[in-house]
């Protein structure tokens, strides 16, 4: 399902450009609107959709194999930190409205500066723990793994 | 050439290519140098790049040990026996003993992680997997990334890798162009991590025209993982172990949650069970050590990926096609209805657009599945990557050479996709691995490894002619030709890659061939590798986006002529169902309980091959599962 623009819905903002993975959302030089110049490098991730703020962006499955006049659309809301979907199908008996979480808390509130972490002991340097453990791990005070520690040795063979 | 060149000086780690193996090892690198300069060097967005840019709905890689769950060893055993015995086991133990510290961030930050309401636990979907509700994963691994990094540079394809020049086979940065403006970027850098993807189509995929885009695994998963390191000299390592995905017919829907969560199974075109039928007669294939029904049956030992496609592949041969997925039952149930859709919105939304778009209502029909076209990557069923050393406290001398996941080119590491023999990390191991990495770079250049690393301005214009040539070539012989796409002396990207996907597909096993191949058709294969090498330095490009796209071909080439030399290599059918080696149809545990390491000389292109050891972990216990089962039933 390669995506297309509407043509009354798009400002030629950019977004899609910004975001796509594939490089294949481009402002056309004529209508300074965005379109998909290159649909069989086109996933269907819908990146470009969830970002457009016009929801100028739709997706038409793909030529090859998927039949005209199904609907997939989106409103992703980063604030309330939700996904909302519907699923309309070609004979319009499935017409599913979804729901998920895409966080629990705020938007990239909740994530460290290691810059501030207190620095690494060289005790620490020199064992085999990543910051926050071995406290992460197992979210107790139980160590990292070892092969001594589980009771294990690396052979060479022939071992199934 | 007009384009302006952009020089970033002084960089201790360079990330190049920023998916979960990137993220993780930018995040990470900022606590182990607090004053080291972080940068990183990204094809797309950071924020949806790599492949998990749509999300996932699953962390497909979690111990639990934090609930009694899982050991690392375990999490070994059942990768080792998935990929009939070809793994680096240091490696993932290595990376089992700390992805659960991952997710345990990663929940911290605001990833929804699903809960056993009874249990409290996470929910899960196997024994491996746990169910997220994740949309949004790669944003916020990005945040996570974009919060250590000095810098963070979108849109740089990056084409080669810089080597010093003055200490032979060491990494000394990289190369790259803006495929928005054209530029030229040069990052002059003490350590690499590459956490670039691995390849989807390479081989010719099933799909045709505008289908094309819908591969498994993300269309701009360019193999440059593999294009850089080779590039570069880097050792190999099971670059033979392609893998073919069964899923959902052409929008290659995930089928993980549909099995283990929904319960849902697989019958042919009759409505009957079929793989076990296949099974005595792949047994004599592979020995009972690798396929034994009744010991799976006792220990809950996982049949291998590769064995179940076999026997899907030969039931649709045999005239019982199409194989259905069985969703009648599981979606009369409304919740797991409603699971079953999320799945496919979470991660892969297509196969959504294709039920409705064929009216598939998997309540009232059983949707057919597919074997996929096969792809080369590391990090989810099968270990294709680079031969990297493992932790000083795992590995044995084979396996070691300071720095954990160091290739065997000084300073640069991988993570991810680019990490050999370490199947199964997924996403949460992939993050994991770059984590690692990011602390070994760390210790290396805190070791002075580094030191009196030298850049010539030699290599740095030799490199800039090399990146904008298909432009240049584009410019002197597009007017040989009135208009169109024919030209007497370029091929353009599109034309190339159908070449590379037509020639991988008939010569190395692909979908036409039923995943067949020989020695002969890969000796055949490899002759049309080398002239399809000569004509891509004839490749044009008519803009900078055509420019990405070439770059794209070449590593996607790079790591096809890997894939073949490999193949080549192992005289065995070591996977049946990722691939046969007609010639030797058998598991051979004489000659061939070995990992191929390969390493293709940077200056005359020839390619020696090896055979590494492999070592597994042996320990009193079997498995926890097992020995859980055991200590129950007092055996």
């Amino acid at each position: 399902m390669p995506t297309f623009v509407y043509m009354t819905r798009c400002d030629g903002c950019g977004h899609c450009v910004d975001i796509c993975p594939s490089d294949i959302m481009h402002i056309d030089p004529t209508y300074r609107r965005a379109y998909n110049i290159e649909p069989n490098m086109c996933w269907e991730c819908y990146s470009c959709v969830k970002a457009c703020p016009h929801h100028a962006i739709d997706v038409r499955g793909y030529a090859d194999f998927a039949p005209l006049g199904h609907s997939v659309r989106v409103i992703r809301d980063e604030e309330k930190g939700v996904i909302a979907w519907r699923i309309k199908s070609r004979n319009g008996e499935t017409d599913l409205n979804l729901l998920a979480p895409i966080t629990t808390k705020p938007w990239r509130e909740h994530i460290p500066q290691l810059a501030d972490a207190p620095a690494p002991s060289q005790e620490m340097r020199n064992s085999q723990l990543l910051f926050n453990e071995p406290k992460y791990i197992r979210m107790d005070d139980g160590n990292i793994h070892t092969l001594e520690s589980n009771g294990l040795h690396m052979e060479k063979g022939v071992y199934y | 050439m007009a384009y302006k060149t952009v020089v970033e000086d002084n960089i201790d780690i360079l990330v190049a290519g920023a998916g979960l193996g990137g993220t993780g090892a930018a995040w990470e690198a900022r606590y182990w140098g607090k004053d080291k300069k972080i940068v990183v060097a990204e094809k797309a967005n950071i924020d949806r790049s790599g492949a998990v840019a749509q999300g996932l709905y699953a962390i497909n890689c979690y111990m639990g040990t934090r609930f009694g769950e899982n050991n690392p060893e375990d999490h070994v055993r059942y990768a080792r026996i998935d990929l009939m015995g070809m793994v680096r086991e240091d490696l993932l133990f290595d990376m089992a003993r700390h992805v659960d510290s991952a997710v345990h961030q990663f929940e911290e930050w605001g990833m929804p992680i699903m809960r056993d309401p009874k249990s409290g636990s996470y929910l899960r979907e196997g024994r491996w997997q746990i169910m997220i509700h994740g949309e949004s994963y790669k944003p916020l691994v990005a945040a996570a990334a974009k919060k250590s990094a000095d810098k963070v540079y979108n849109r740089i394809c990056v084409t080669h890798l810089l080597m010093d020049d003055a200490k032979e086979n060491r990494v000394a940065g990289a190369v790259g162009f803006n495929v928005r403006t054209g530029d030229y970027h040069v990052f002059k850098s003490k350590t690499v991590v590459v956490g670039a993807g691995g390849a989807s189509n390479i081989f010719k995929p099933r799909s045709v025209g505008e289908g094309a885009g819908r591969v498994w695994y993300a269309p701009w998963s360019s193999g440059s993982a593999y294009g850089l390191m080779i590039q570069a000299g880097a050792k190999m390592t099971q670059m033979e172990n392609r893998i073919v995905l069964a899923r959902f017919k052409d929008g290659y829907g995930p089928v993980g949650a549909y099995f283990l969560h929904l319960k849902t199974y697989t019958q042919n075109c009759d409505g009957e069970e079929y793989e076990s039928k296949w099974f005595p007669g792949l047994q004599e294939m592979v020995g009972k050590e690798y396929l034994d029904m009744e010991a799976s049956h006792v220990s809950h030992r996982p049949i291998p990926t590769c064995l179940r496609n076999h026997a899907f592949i030969n039931e649709v041969a045999s005239g019982k096609g199409p194989i259905h997925m069985v969703t009648m039952e599981a979606f009369q149930d409304p919740h797991l209805e409603e699971i079953g859709w999320h799945n496919f919105l979470g991660m892969t939304v297509g196969q959504a657009v294709l039920w409705a778009a064929t009216d598939v209502n998997p309540k009232y029909e059983n949707p057919e599945l597919t074997t996929s076209e096969p792809y080369v990557m590391g990090s989810h069923a099968t270990g294709c990557g680079a031969w990297c050393s493992g932790p000083e406290d795992l590995s044995p001398d084979e396996y070691f050479w300071g720095y954990n996941r160091m290739t065997t080119v000084e300073g640069l590491f991988g993570a991810g996709d680019a990490v050999g023999g370490t199947p199964h990390a997924f996403s949460s191991g992939s993050f994991t691995e770059g984590r690692l990495a990011a602390k070994a770079a760390c210790a290396y250049i805190d070791d002075g490894k580094a030191e009196g690393m030298n850049v010539s301005q030699e290599q740095i214009d030799r490199r800039k002619a090399e990146v904008f040539k298909p432009m240049e070539h584009y410019k002197v012989y597009r007017n040989e030709i009135v208009a169109g796409t024919v030209a007497p002396n370029y091929i353009n990207p599109r034309q190339g890659l159908d070449r590379l996907q037509k020639l991988m597909d008939e010569y190395a096993g692909g979908v036409t061939v039923n995943y067949m191949t020989n020695e002969k058709l890969l000796s055949i294969g490899l002759k049309k590798m080398k002239t399809l090498e000569e004509d891509l330095e004839k490749i044009a490009a008519e803009n900078v986006h055509e420019l990405l796209r070439a770059w794209e071909l070449k590593h996607r080439q790079l790591a096809s002529e890997s894939v073949m030399h490999h193949t080549l290599f192992r005289k065995e059918t070591r996977w049946p169902g990722y691939y046969y080696r007609g010639d030797h149809m058998k598991v051979d545990d004489q000659n061939w309980h070995v990992l191929t390491v390969s390493r293709r000389d940077p200056k005359t292109g020839e390619y020696t091959m090896e055979k590494a050891p492999l070592y597994h972990l042996v320990g009193d216990i079997e498995d926890k599962a097992l020995a859980d089962m055991k200590s129950k039933e007092g055996i």
